[in-house]
Parts: structure tokens; C-alpha cells; sequence
């Protein structure tokens, strides 16, 4: 597991709502240097919602998200943009450019951000699709790659950066387990390699034991925290009944007929 | 020779890894440059020598890369990398570094990147510089122009081939409706037809009256120096009645309804809505493409009829300035276009309107995936309408001349 003396996004007293409905009510925690941190829970529990404000696509109604000490919340202009290009993400759905190849998805970035010579960025692109095993389909539309190469594709794009953060939505979804294992696969080769934070928003079980060093779960009822640790530890030992039911995949007992 | 670019601020911070074993290299330092990677060249005994210091990443690289390029390109012999000094590299130093080797390799140079941390060393080692001698980044082969030419040449037989079937599948589903009324989606008919119809009367009638209004005065300027003015009234009654009032319409309802029904289509292929209406046994041109042409094909004529009638409204406007009375412009209209005028015109109405949503549905129902399809999908709605409207306007008239109509 990574060292946990290096913090390199501190949440703090965050509660997100939408109007007046109240979804995440005022938690805290730490995502620390190299882990991979996957945001767990229920349907409708708001992880998505938390993941989104992380990201700041939404502003919370209180609290605050720093990256290495800088609020995104209360960033402005250029700051915000300096704090945005510290993390990359991939959305549920890739949200490839479908006007783009894969590779002028991956180059965009690299042609705004960057004062890099027009070979360099085809050549740093190209390395961002090899590191995802998508070299040979630099030409290709995202219409014309299956969903699974899409998800790399747009891990790739994320990557363009070299961003310390990869935020993942929900990484797994409609994937078979075969290529879902490769993209764990991935996650982890990129996590070794090159030191990249992940914070994955996922439920896919199998995933998590895969690949997660730390979980954070959030429960809809107490809109809280309720687990916080290793998924492995926390199926055995948790002393919540609801953690351990969900991590051995039992229905709840309200549930039931 | 020593070619001294590059300044920085952290390049005065002591080797991290190695030992410097170059001869002394002045680094041109200062605490205010803000650029955070230095290099110099220098050509000695061992070769040529690129000694990089500071950060490898997105934002330093960009100002070296070429410099460093063209040193590697231009080496008279092999080429030695110090690296020691260099206390960042991420995938951009990793790129500048592996961009570096293939370049020495396609020379046939020999290139030894020295002193690079082992952290650094194993994300430079992840690309093979051989399999990036050649950087094919697909933007696919160059066709010649005999091949586009062939290209768009069968496209255009396929779009042909395409349309017959579809006005075959068109025809089938109209028959089916005539048989089968009480099977047609009149909802959804009725709300297309507010919609397309109802909707549009406020822009159709507003065109209609501006082309009427503007007809009328342009003509009679001219006419006036030949005291044929009077003929303002007939002129724009026929030309609105025969040709532009459904010419007129059409077009509006392609820019509005047909490029509707395209979008419209073209999202729910694009969200396998139709598959969905498809594998659930229901023809998407019976559920679909009836209601919407069952709709266009009854509102284009009362449409028509709007427009005419503004556009006639517009010309007697201009007549009366001109100060003839009204009985004159009664008269006018009475005596130059009789009944056959307005039908012929309203039965061209009838088939445009078929022809806009027919294609409008069409080019929905032939978008493909991505978000840029349907947006292709729409525009080629519009053109294809207004196209095949023109043609067959074209058309009605041989036909009218033959028919003495």
C-alpha cells in the first residue's frame, strides 16, 4: 500500500445537495499520494455526485475540495485551470470526441496546453495510446472501437497531461468481466509505473478487490461515510453489519419478500 | 563549439544521481527565469553532448524540443545524453527523450542517455525507440482524385438506390394507412401537424407578405415608365399562386419541419430507439414516417394558402400607393387567374410537402453513430429537400405546359 503521509486531495466537512435535498452531509477525508481510492456504495448513495464535485463540475453547498492545498471550490480563472490540469478523468461513457480520431482526442489537450512542435504532440500522443494498448487504432473514430477500447481511449485522453489524479466514473460498467479485468490490469500497471493517484467511482466487487487499496462507502440512509479502509479488511472485519453485507453481496434483510 | 541555449531556475541545484562527469558546464542561471529546464550543446571528443538539468514535463519541454531535434539530426557523429542533472520526467520528458533516440536511430547514430534516475529510466525504457522509427499515426491513406471521384460517383448511386427503396417502403406504408385508418398514430399526426403546421403559419406568412410586398414594388418601378403598372396585381397573384407560394412553403417547412424530423429520427437511431421499435415488430416507417407525412402532406396546402394570400396582400399594399382603387386589384386578379392557377399550385404544395418530410425522415432514419451524424443527417435533410423541390417544381411545369393547365 502507499505511504499515507503524503495527502494529495483533502475533502473537508463537504456536503453536496441538489436544492434543498441534502445527498452527502458533511463528510471529510483524505486521498493520499499513489493509492488507488474507490468511492463505494450504493445506487443513489451520491457517489457520482461526490465524484463530480471533486472534479468541480458542481460547487458544494459547504466545505472544501484542495488539491495539494488548493481549493477548487473558491478557485478562480487561471488558478482553476492550473488546478484542473492536475488531474485527468475518464467519464462513464468515455465521451470521446466522435469527430475525432483517437488520436487527435488524446492530442487535443496537448494542442491547447502545451507549446510542444505538431510531431512531438503526434509522438507524445502515440505514447499515451500504447501505454492503453490502442497504438495500432491511433486513426480510428471512437464509432468504429468497441466500448471497452473506448474506456481505454479515454483513459489515454486523460492522460494526455501527465496528470498526478485520474478520476474514474464508474470504469466497469457494461463491460464483460474479461475486458473489465484488463482495464483493472490497467489501472494497476499505471498506478505502479507511473505514480498516478486513482479515484474510482465504481460497484463492481470483483474491481475493487482487484484493484482498490482503500474504499471509502457511502451509505444513502446516513448520507455519511460509513466505511473507510481496505475492501479486503472491511469484508471481514467491519463492524457495521450493512459494509460486510454489501462487500459479501447479500440482499438487504428489508429488502426480501 | 559551444551552442548555449536555455535558462532556468532550478538548474543550480546539485546532481541528483551520477556523477558529473563532464567537463564543467557553466549553467546560465538565474533565480527570476522562470522556465524550469535548461540544455546546452556541445560537440567534444566522446561526440556530440546534450546535457539537460531541471524538469522534463508538458510545460519545459515544448521550448527544447526542436533545439534538441535538430542536435540530434544534425550529430556529426554519436550523441551522448546527460541526464543527471534532470530531477523531473514525466511522460513529456519520457516523449523528448524517446523522440531523441528515434531520431539518432533513423540516422544510424548511436545515442546513450546517461545519469537518468532509475525512476525515470524505467519510464523512458516503457517505448521501444524501434517501434517508433516510423510514427504512423493513421490519419488514413491519401486518396487520389480518380478514387474520390469514383467514390462520390457510387455514393450518389447509393443515395439514389436508397431514396427508390425508401419511397417504395413510403408508398407501401401510405397504402397500408389508406386501408388500416383506424392503425395510423392520429396523435401523433395531429401534434405533428401542430407543430409543422400551426407553428409555422406565423414565419410563412411573414415571408409570403414580404416577397408579395416586395415583388409588387420592385415590378412596378420599371412598369410605371410604360403605364403597365395596373399589371402589378395580376403579376404577383400568378406568381404567388402558380410558383412561389409552394415553392416558398416548402423551402420553410424543409428549414424547419424536415430538419426537425431528421434530428429528431436521427437522435432515436442514434439511442437504437428505432432498433428497439424494430425488434419489437413495429415498422418504423408505419409508426414513425406516416404520422409525420400524413401531417406535412395536409398542412403544406393550407399553408399555401396563408402564403398566397399574404403574398397577394403584400402586392395590393403596394398597388393602392401606387393609387389605383381596389376594384382594379379585383379585377386584376379576376381576370388573369382562375381556379386552375390555385389548384395546380396547391397540388404542387401537396406533393412538396410529401417530398420535405419524406426526406426529412429518411435522412433520420440513414444517420449514423456519433454526435456529428445527426447534425450531417439534418443539413442533408434541408439540401436534399430543397433539391428534390426545386426538380420537381421543374417537373409540374413541363407537365402543367403539356397538360394546358
Amino acid at each position: 500500500m502507499a505511504s499515507h503521509e503524503d495527502t494529495i486531495i483533502q475533502v473537508r466537512n463537504f456536503t453536496a445537495a441538489y436544492g434543498d435535498s441534502v445527498v452527502i452531509d458533511d463528510i471529510s477525508f483524505d486521498v493520499h499520494r499513489g493509492e488507488i481510492f474507490v468511492i463505494l456504495g450504493g445506487s443513489g448513495c451520491g457517489k457520482s455526485t461526490l465524484l463530480k464535485h471533486m472534479i468541480g463540475l458542481y460547487e458544494p453547498k459547504t466545505g472544501s475540495i484542495a488539491f495539494g492545498g488548493d481549493d477548487i471550490v473558491t478557485a478562480r480563472g487561471d488558478k482553476r485551470v492550473e488546478i484542473l490540469r492536475r488531474f485527468g478523468v475518464m467519464y462513464q461513457l468515455g465521451a470521446l470526441f466522435g469527430s475525432m480520431t483517437l488520436l487527435e482526442n488524446v492530442r487535443l489537450p496537448l494542442e491547447e496546453y502545451t507549446d510542444l512542435p505538431p510531431d512531438a504532440m503526434d509522438l507524445i500522443a502515440t505514447t499515451k495510446l500504447d501505454l492503453v494498448g490502442l497504438r495500432e487504432f491511433a486513426g480510428h473514430m471512437p464509432a468504429e472501437i468497441s466500448g471497452g477500447m473506448q474506456k481505454r481511449a479515454a483513459i489515454a485522453r486523460a492522460m494526455a497531461l501527465d496528470p498526478g489524479i485520474l478520476f474514474l466514473d464508474e470504469p466497469s460498467a457494461g463491460l464483460d468481466p474479461i475486458t473489465s479485468a484488463e482495464l483493472d490490469d490497467l489501472i494497476k500497471r499505471l498506478s505502479r509505473s507511473l505514480q498516478i493517484t486513482f479515484v474510482i467511482v465504481t460497484h463492481e466487487l470483483p474491481s475493487i478487490y482487484a484493484i482498490a487499496n482503500r474504499v471509502i462507502m457511502l451509505d444513502k440512509r446516513v448520507k455519511k461515510i460509513v466505511a473507510d479502509g481496505d475492501p479486503n479488511d472491511l469484508r471481514e472485519n467491519s463492524d457495521n453489519p450493512w459494509v460486510r453485507q454489501f462487500f459479501n453481496r447479500q440482499a438487504e434483510e428489508h429488502s426480501k419478500p | 563549439m559551444p551552442l548555449t541555449t536555455g535558462v532556468n531556475e532550478d538548474s543550480g541545484v546539485a546532481p541528483v544521481g551520477g556523477t558529473w562527469n563532464l567537463s564543467p558546464i557553466e549553467w546560465p542561471m538565474s533565480p527570476s527565469e522562470v522556465s524550469s529546464l535548461s540544455h546546452q550543446i556541445e560537440d567534444g571528443d566522446a561526440g556530440r553532448v546534450l546535457a539537460l538539468a531541471g524538469r522534463l514535463d508538458a510545460d519545459s519541454t515544448g521550448a527544447v524540443w526542436t533545439d534538441l531535434a535538430r542536435a540530434v539530426e544534425t550529430a556529426p557523429g554519436s550523441i551522448v545524453i546527460h541526464a543527471e542533472k534532470v530531477d523531473y520526467c514525466d511522460g513529456f520528458g519520457a516523449g523528448l527523450l524517446l523522440d531523441l533516440q528515434r531520431r539518432a536511430l533513423a540516422k544510424g547514430r548511436a545515442l546513450r542517455i546517461e545519469g537518468l534516475q532509475p525512476a525515470f529510466q524505467e519510464m523512458v525504457g516503457a517505448f521501444d525507440p524501434e517501434h517508433y522509427k516510423t510514427l504512423d499515426i493513421g490519419r488514413g491513406a491519401q486518396t487520389s482524385a480518380v478514387t474520390s471521384i469514383g467514390q462520390a460517383a457510387t455514393d450518389v448511386v447509393k443515395d439514389l438506390r436508397g431514396f427508390v427503396t425508401f419511397i417504395g417502403e413510403l408508398a407501401l406504408a401510405l397504402i397500408w394507412a389508406v386501408r388500416n385508418p383506424r392503425s395510423v398514430r392520429w396523435k401523433d399526426a395531429i401534434r405533428t401537424a401542430e407543430v409543422a403546421g400551426a407553428d409555422a403559419l406565423p414565419v410563412v406568412v411573414l415571408v409570403g407578405f414580404l416577397i408579395g410586398f416586395v415583388m409588387a414594388f420592385q415590378s412596378a418601378i420599371p412598369m410605371r415608365e410604360y403605364g403597365a403598372d395596373v399589371f402589378v396585381a395580376s403579376l404577383v397573384g400568378l406568381a404567388m399562386v402558380r410558383e412561389l407560394g409552394p415553392i416558398m412553403t416548402a423551402v420553410a417547412l424543409a428549414g424547419r419541419s424536415g430538419a426537425a424530423f431528421a434530428a429528431e429520427l436521427g437522435t432515436m437511431k442514434v439511442n437504437e430507439e428505432i432498433s428497439a421499435l424494430t425488434t419489437m415488430g413495429l415498422s418504423p416507417a408505419r409508426f414513425l414516417i406516416v404520422p409525420r407525412v400524413i401531417a406535412a402532406v395536409l398542412m403544406t396546402p393550407i399553408l399555401t394558402i396563408f402564403a398566397n394570400a399574404a403574398g397577394i396582400a403584400g402586392g395590393y399594399i403596394v398597388f393602392i400607393s401606387l393609387g389605383h382603387p381596389t376594384v382594379l386589384f379585383q379585377e386584376q386578379l379576376r381576370l388573369y387567374i382562375d381556379m386552375n392557377d390555385l389548384m395546380g399550385g396547391l397540388i404542387k404544395a401537396f406533393v412538396f410537402g410529401m417530398i420535405v418530410a419524406g426526406v426529412g425522415c429518411m435522412r433520420g432514419l440513414q444517420t449514423t453513430t456519433g454526435a456529428s451524424a445527426v447534425g450531417r443527417s439534418t443539413t442533408s435533410a434541408v439540401v436534399s429537400s430543397i433539391v428534390i423541390v426545386s426538380l420537381t417544381d421543374g417537373l409540374f411545369s413541363v407537365i402543367y405546359f403539356f397538360l394546358d393547365f
